[in-house]
């Protein structure tokens, strides 16, 4: 599917509510809290959202005011998914004994990488293993943004956090991403899918997917942090277009087990272009990179092979 | 009316009653001596005698997180756990109570690890003593089944709103076989009405459950959560006296056996309530005067009923079932010395920690202990606390 069509007039193809309000406290260029409104305006009214703790929950719910338009709940740093089991089986029960009358309601759970890669992990595993008719969405920033940039199991390789801070003796994050979209399509879930904020469309389409879904989905949304990549504010879309196009986070959709890869590069770049700007890459040395470089082509072309099975 | 009475394991009685009670929701995790529990209530899920949906969670963390998210949309809740789940859980216990989420819990006593021992005190529950919960114990296994509709009746009422958790002590009441009276469905009907919430989560009036606080706002939250837990005690009492008028049994947050005319009292919690009235009577026969005051309302901690119940005593020696390493006793003598002092002809108090982990404590021991405790308070030896019968 080509993005021409949406070319002329793409604004007029956006849902105008907006559910995530404006007026919360992201840092400028937050490219999470861009991902978190154009899910929302996906999702729609009838929707329920369960959220961790981390960066979106803390800028849009300071009491006594808050930016959610829909029914939102906060528990905790690691249970949103396990809250969100249990909004959809308390309605569920609700509807069949006739207490609540019948209707279609989305059930989002959403978490920074933190909330869903570490400390999260066993219970979104349980959401999935279940199999409840919720969707998980992750908006990865690749590290711990809320609490002053630590690294996660999904920060990448090479890259200096607060925790793994590059140093005379120190690369920096000195294990490789964690793949949770592989994770997540181990559980056998119906449907899986990546997706980027610079690209809205095709995040839109892939949640919109997911609310068809008769079962688990899971959604896993690179979210450029400029305040933790240390790039220029302005540059979060750039940045992301960058990860998409040079392989680095590329966007498919794995629909019952068959993959799809729903944006392919038109020009595949050198990750050199998407790497340089950023303040957590700039220790890197040619060789650190051409390492990372190789990786991402192996990785890039595990998931092409797949769509070709 | 009709009600029956049947010899049953007090544990299927509870989840009999939990059923009766027409929950929507159980989510939980096995752990012993829970596990009868919510084994039973799967079991009556899987026949189709339940319509509810039981949630077989990862951990008892997830438990008590499926818990805030159906009791969030508004439906009845239920879970069960003990000790080391318990304390997996305590993070989201706490959140429960801020939420105001009106959660059913049978919290099955038992001793913390370590080392490791699935035996019954009550270091589980006094972990989460501050939490924000009613918490309330029961005694024997009609007491646990009639604490099931108490608690829902108490937890969702509108002028409450806390989750509730009932305490009962882990094979000493959740493995034995009791008469049990059960209540017919009619009455259980009247007594506990359907569950309505004014916030409940439904895109048709959206709602921000959790919202975080800043230093400016935080103390206020607090203030609003310790208000409202103090608003639940008259409730608490009310549901004790309609429950009284429907089956005929009668509870008090603080009661008293044989306490009107005793010169002093063993103060108990729990299970130990039902030795300590035996050993009582034993005593009065030969002429002692002693009595027996036992703790069920345990938060909100029910200060002018207990202030009323030991008026005039000379003496009180507390049982804890719990330990507070380098404190100055028992959580429940702690607890009661705070409350007293300052008071005029407050009783000495004498506290002893006793029946860890299942170590058991016969008549003769509470015999052993009330004359030793009324000697030590005669003789102003009241500091600190005996952890009773340790083996040289
Ligand atoms: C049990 C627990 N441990 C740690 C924290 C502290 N904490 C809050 S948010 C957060 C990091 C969030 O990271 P992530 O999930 O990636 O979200 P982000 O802020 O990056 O969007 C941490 C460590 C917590 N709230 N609870
Ligand atoms: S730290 Fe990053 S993710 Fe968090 S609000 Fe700022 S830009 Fe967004
Ligand atoms: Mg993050």
């Amino acid at each position: 599917m080509g993005m021409d069509k949406y070319n002329v007039f793409a604004a007029a193809l956006v849902e105008k509510a907006e559910y995530f309000a404006p007026g919360h406290r992201a840092c400028q260029g937050c490219a999470e809290a861009l991902a978190v409104r154009l899910v929302m305006k996906a999702l729609g009214r009838d929707t329920i959202v369960a959220m961790s703790t981390g960066c979106m929950e803390i800028v849009s719910s300071p009491l006594p005011t808050t930016s959610w338009n829909v029914p939102w709940i906060h528990v905790a740093f690691e249970n949103s998914s396990a809250v969100i089991s249990g909004c959809a089986v308390g309605m569920k029960a609700l509807m069949r004994k006739g207490r609540v009358e019948k209707r279609d309601i989305n059930f989002v759970a959403m978490g920074g990488d933190g909330a869903t890669a570490d400390i999260g992990m066993g219970q979104l595993s349980g959401m999935m293993e279940r199999g409840h008719k919720a969707i998980y969405v992750c908006y990865d920033n690749e590290a711990y943004m809320n609490t002053g940039i630590q690294r996660s199991s999904s920060t990448p390789w090479g890259a200096s956090t607060t925790t793994s801070p590059a140093g005379s003796e120190s690369i920096g994050q000195n294990t490789n991403k964690k793949n949770m979209p592989q994770i997540a399509v181990a559980h056998d879930i119906p449907y899986v899918a990546t997706a980027c904020s610079s690209y809205p469309f095709d995040l839109m389409e892939k949640v919109k997917k997911a609310t068809t879904i008769n079962g688990a989905s899971y959604i896993h949304v690179l979210s450029v942090c400029p305040t933790g990549w240390r790039i220029p504010f302005d540059e979060s879309i750039k940045y992301g277009r960058l990860a998409v196009n040079s392989g680095v986070f590329p966007l498919y959709e794995v629909v019952n087990g068959k993959y799809r890869m729903t944006h392919k590069p038109e020009k595949f770049l050198p990750i050199t272009a998407y790497m340089k700007g950023q303040g957590r890459f700039r220790h890197l040395k040619d060789t650190d990179i051409e390492r990372i470089q190789q990786k991402v082509l192996d990785d890039y072309n595990k998931i092409l092979k797949r769509c070709e099975e | 009316m009709a009600t029956v009475r049947k010899g049953i394991e007090v544990s299927i009685a509870l989840a009999e009653a939990v059923g009766q009670a027409n929950v929507d929701v159980i989510a939980a995790y096995p752990i012993t001596p829970q596990t009868h529990i919510v084994e039973h209530l799967a079991e009556m899920v899987a026949d189709g005698h339940l319509d509810a949906e039981f949630v077989p969670v990862e951990s008892e963390h997830s438990a008590m997180s499926v818990c805030c998210g159906s009791s969030a949309v508004g439906a009845r809740t239920f879970t069960s756990t003990s000790s080391q789940g318990l304390a997996l859980m305590a993070e989201i216990f706490y959140i429960a109570s801020s939420l105001r989420l009106p959660i059913v819990m049978a919290l099955a006593n038992r001793s913390l690890s370590g080392p490791l021992s699935i035996w019954n005190d009550h270091t589980d529950t006094m972990m989460v003593r501050d939490s924000g919960w009613v918490q309330v114990f029961v005694e024997n296994g009609q007491e646990a089944y009639d604490h099931m509709f108490w608690a829902f009746r108490v937890a969702e009422h509108p002028d409450v709103l806390y989750p509730t958790a009932v305490n009962l002590d882990g094979f000493i009441l959740t493995h034995m076989i009791e008469p049990i009276i059960f209540e017919d469905n009619e009455t259980i009907k009247k007594y506990l009405p359907d569950l309505k919430m004014k916030n409940v989560l439904h895109p048709d009036n959206p709602v921000s459950m959790g919202c975080f606080a800043m230093p400016e706002i935080y103390t206020e939250t607090q203030m609003a959560r310790e208000q409202g837990l103090v608003k639940s005690y008259p409730q608490a009492v009310k549901a004790w006296d309609e429950w009284y008028e429907l089956t005929g049994r009668r509870y008090h947050p603080i009661e008293t056996y044989r306490a009107d005319d005793a010169e002093y009292c063993v103060v108990t919690m729990g299970s130990y309530g039902e030795a300590a009235m035996e050993v009582v009577d034993m005593l009065r026969e030969k002429g002692e005067k002693v009595g027996v005051v036992k703790i069920r309302l345990w938060r909100p901690f029910p200060f002018e009923d207990f202030y009323k119940a030991i008026e005039g005593k000379k003496h009180l020696i507390v049982l804890d079932r719990a330990i507070s390493f380098g404190g100055p006793g028992g959580p429940v003598a702690t607890e009661i010395r705070s409350a007293l002092y300052n008071r005029k002809n407050a009783p000495a108090i004498v506290n002893y920690v006793l029946g860890l982990a299942g170590r058991d404590v016969t008549p003769g021991d509470f015999i052993k202990i009330l004359h030793e405790g009324k000697e030590k308070a005669l003789k102003g030896d009241t500091a600190g606390y005996t952890l009773y019968g340790v083996r040289e």
